[in-house]
C-alpha cells in the first residue's frame, strides 16, 4: 500500500545503465503497485504520473483534460519548456474547439495520401545518403550521416524551402533542437529561423508553390486568417516536431536492431513493405523516443484508474510505459518485429495525437526498409556500452552512433 | 455491420485510412474523415474494427444494422 504520507518520487526517473531501451526501473515498479500516483517535477511542483496504456487512452480522450499551458498546475517539463511554451502558443497548447480549427489549417498535407504521395521523393533522399555513407569514411557517425539529414531535408520538402536555403535551414534547425546546450543559443535560432519563415511566407504569397506555406499563404495569409508571424510559428512547429523526433527514432532504431541480430535479420535480406511497415511500429513502440510523455492538467476533477484528481492537477501520461504495458502487448519487453503493434501510443492518442505521423512512417520505412537492404553488414563500430545516450534531452537517443560494414557492400540497390 | 463518423470530432490522424482504405477516406482540404462504404462487406470488417480501435478522436461508430 502507498504511504500517504511519504514524498512523492522524482520524475523523470533515471533509466538503468545496462537497459538503455527500456523505460526507466521506477516507473516499471509504479505501472506493477500503483499505476496512478503523485509524482515531483523540476520545480517542486506535483504531478499525476498515468502509466497503463488504458489509463493514458483514457486520460487523452477525455475532455475533462486540457493540454493548455496557461493552468497554473500545468506540468512543464523545465524551466526552457515552461518558458517557450507561455510564449509561443501553437495548436499543441490549445483545446476543442480552436484546437481543431489550427489543425485543420495544416492537415491537408499530413493525410495518407499526401505521405504516400512523397514516398518517392523521401525514398530518394534517403538512397542519396546511403550512397554518400557507402562511398565516404568508414567508420561513419550515423546520426550525421543519416538520422540528422533525412528528416530535416523531408521536412525542406513539405514547407517548401527553396534548394538553396537548405544548408541554411538544417544549421538553424540543429541549433534550435540541440539539447543540453545553450538556452539563449536556442532561442536566438528560434528567432532567426521565424524571421527565415516569415520571409518566405511572402515569397510563396508571390510566387505560391506545390507546399504547407504556399498553401497557408494563400488560404491564411492572404484571407486575414493568419500572420506571417503566425505562420512562420506554424512552421516552427511542424520542424521541431518532425525532425528530431524521426532522427532520434532512425539512430536508436539502428542502435536497438544492431542489438537485436535475430531481428535485424529480418531486414537484412530486402523485407516486404508489409513486414518493413511492422517493423516500424515496433520500433516506435519499443523505444518510445518523446520520453518527456504527454503533459496535461485538469480542468475539472475526474477519477481515472480509482485515482482522484483534481480540477488544476498537473496529468503526465507515460506513453514509455503503456507501450510495454503486458495487458496491451503480451511479452512486452521482447523486440519482435512481427508483433502487431499499431495500438502502441508513441503518436500520443486523443485530437492531439501527432498530426506527422504518416509521413514519420513514410520516412521510418524508407530508412529501415533501406539501409540493412543496401549494407547488410552493417555494425556498431563501438560496443553498446560505450554508445552515448540523451537521458535529459527532450526526446531520447544517442548522441552518436559510429557504425561499420565491409567494404564490398553496397553494390546495388 | 453500420459504419457511422463523427466529421466534427476527427483529428485527420489518417489511422482509418491506415486500417481500412476501401472504407475511410480523408478530405484533401483538411484530412478530415470520409465515408466510402456505410456497410461494409464483412471480408473488411476486421480493418473496419481496427480503425475504430485505433481511431485517436473517438469518431467512428460501429453498430450491427
Amino acid at each position: 500500500m502507498p504511504d500517504a504520507l511519504a514524498e512523492p518520487p522524482a520524475f523523470p526517473m533515471p533509466r538503468a545503465a545496462a537497459c538503455p531501451f527500456d523505460p526507466p526501473p521506477g516507473l516499471r515498479l509504479l505501472n506493477d503497485g500503483e499505476p496512478v500516483s503523485r509524482v515531483r517535477l523540476w520545480d517542486g511542483s506535483t504531478a499525476w504520473l498515468v502509466t497503463r496504456h488504458a489509463d493514458v487512452r483514457t486520460v487523452l480522450t477525455d475532455p475533462r483534460v486540457s493540454a493548455e499551458v496557461s493552468w497554473p498546475g500545468f506540468p512543464h517539463t523545465n524551466a526552457v519548456s515552461k518558458a517557450r511554451d507561455t510564449r509561443m502558443t501553437t495548436l499543441m497548447q490549445m483545446d476543442a474547439p480552436e484546437h481543431i480549427t489550427h489543425r485543420r489549417r495544416m492537415a491537408a498535407d499530413f493525410t495518407v495520401k499526401s505521405a504516400e504521395a512523397l514516398r518517392p521523393r523521401i525514398q530518394r533522399i534517403v538512397d542519396d545518403h546511403i550512397d554518400a555513407m557507402i562511398d565516404g569514411p568508414d567508420p561513419v557517425d550515423l546520426v550525421a550521416a543519416l538520422a540528422l539529414p533525412v528528416p530535416s531535408l523531408v521536412i525542406c520538402e513539405v514547407l517548401g524551402v527553396p534548394y538553396a536555403d537548405r544548408s541554411f535551414f538544417q544549421r538553424v534547425a540543429g541549433e534550435l533542437v540541440m539539447d543540453g546546450g545553450d538556452p539563449a543559443r536556442a532561442m536566438a535560432a528560434s528567432e532567426e529561423l521565424n524571421a527565415y519563415l516569415g520571409d518566405l511566407v511572402a515569397a510563396k504569397d508571390a510566387e505560391p508553390g506545390d507546399d504547407v506555406l504556399s498553401r497557408m499563404a494563400v488560404e491564411q495569409y492572404r484571407t486575414g486568417a493568419m500572420t506571417r508571424r503566425e505562420i512562420a510559428t506554424a512552421g516552427q512547429l511542424l520542424l521541431v516536431a518532425g525532425h528530431d523526433t524521426t532522427a532520434n527514432m532512425i539512430a536508436l532504431g539502428t542502435a536497438a536492431l544492431l542489438a537485436h541480430p535475430e531481428q535485424l535479420d529480418v531486414l537484412r535480406g530486402g523485407a516486404d513493405p508489409a513486414v518493413v511497415a511492422g517493423a516500424v511500429e515496433e520500433l516506435l513502440r519499443y523505444l518510445s523516443v518523446t520520453h518527456t510523455e504527454a503533459r496535461r492538467v485538469a480542468r475539472a476533477d475526474l477519477v481515472v484508474g480509482g485515482r482522484h484528481i483534481g480540477k488544476g492537477d498537473g496529468i503526465i501520461a507515460v506513453k514509455s510505459t503503456a507501450n510495454r504495458d503486458p495487458a496491451a502487448f503480451p511479452d512486452p519487453d521482447t523486440l519482435d518485429v512481427h508483433r502487431a503493434a499499431r495500438h502502441h501510443v508513441s503518436f500520443g492518442f486523443g485530437a492531439h495525437q501527432c498530426l506527422g505521423q504518416s509521413l514519420a512512417r513514410v520516412e521510418l520505412q524508407a530508412v529501415f526498409g533501406t539501409l540493412f537492404r543496401r549494407i547488410p553488414t552493417l555494425a556498431a563500430a563501438v560496443p553498446l556500452a560505450d554508445l552515448v545516450f540523451k537521458h535529459n534531452a527532450v526526446f531520447y537517443g544517442v548522441r552518436e552512433l559510429p557504425v561499420t560494414w565491409e567494404r564490398t557492400d553496397g553494390g546495388g540497390r | 455491420m453500420r459504419v457511422r463518423v463523427d466529421q466534427d470530432a476527427c483529428a485527420g490522424s489518417g489511422q482509418c485510412v491506415m486500417s481500412a482504405p476501401a472504407v475511410f477516406d480523408q478530405r484533401e482540404t483538411d484530412g478530415v474523415v470520409t465515408l466510402l462504404d456505410d456497410g461494409p462487406d464483412p471480408r473488411l470488417h476486421g480493418g473496419v474494427r481496427t480503425a475504430a480501435r485505433l481511431c485517436p478522436a473517438r469518431a467512428i461508430a460501429l453498430s450491427a444494422r
